[in-house]
């Protein structure tokens, strides 16, 4: 029971509810996309990490799956965004409050 | 005893981004709702490695990353060619 790994997959964990959470919250298609890619990407590293520090057997493997999180997480949500903008979807105007 | 914390926010991250799914306004939305649980489900499957002290599930968290990263991308090329899609 090491209390490092525990702390780091509370913060990997609160950090996902906090993606889940900006994923239901934000008004606009590129926003949904910023806030549900980086806050879950940096919730799955910690918790991941934490996992490992937990287990230092499996710590290669944890990281492993971190760095292809890390390379593979940007260009999907590179590849949606630029798609949606191709499609014609406009961000949302500053001043409309709904 | 802490466990049921974890489990609690994950799947709780995870209802809201199914609400998202469900009253989405655009495909968009759904679809960039859809990336961000697909993480969400790959964290809680290493953290059933973590609970059920097996290592097994690590290799199946890297298999359902790599088909989630193919996933988001092939759908997007889909969305990107048949503007007509809704």
């Amino acid at each position: 029971m090491n209390i490092v790994g525990e702390i780091l997959i509370l913060i990997g964990s609160l950090f996902l509810f906090l993606g889940g959470l900006g994923i239901f919250r934000m008004p606009d298609v590129y926003n949904r996309i910023q806030a549900g890619t980086k806050a879950t990407t940096l919730g799955f590293m910690t918790l991941t990490l934490g996992v490992g520090i937990n287990h230092p057997s499996w710590l290669l493997k944890c990281i492993i799956i971190i760095l292809f999180i890390a390379f593979t997480n940007p260009v999907s949500s590179s590849v949606l965004a630029k798609a949606s903008y191709r499609r014609g979807v406009n961000p949302r105007e500053e001043n409309d409050n709904e | 005893m802490i466990n049921y914390i974890y489990w609690f926010l994950i799947i709780v991250g995870a209802l809201f981004a199914v609400l998202r799914i469900i009253l989405g306004p655009n495909l968009e939305d759904r679809i960039a709702s859809l990336d961000g649980i697909n993480i969400i489900i790959t964290a809680a499957i290493v953290l059933l490695a973590f609970n059920f002290d097996n290592s097994v599930y690590l290799d199946v968290a890297l298999i359902y990353a790599v088909l989630a990263f193919l996933e988001t991308v092939v759908i997007s090329r889909i969305i990107e060619k048949n503007k007509e899609l809704k």
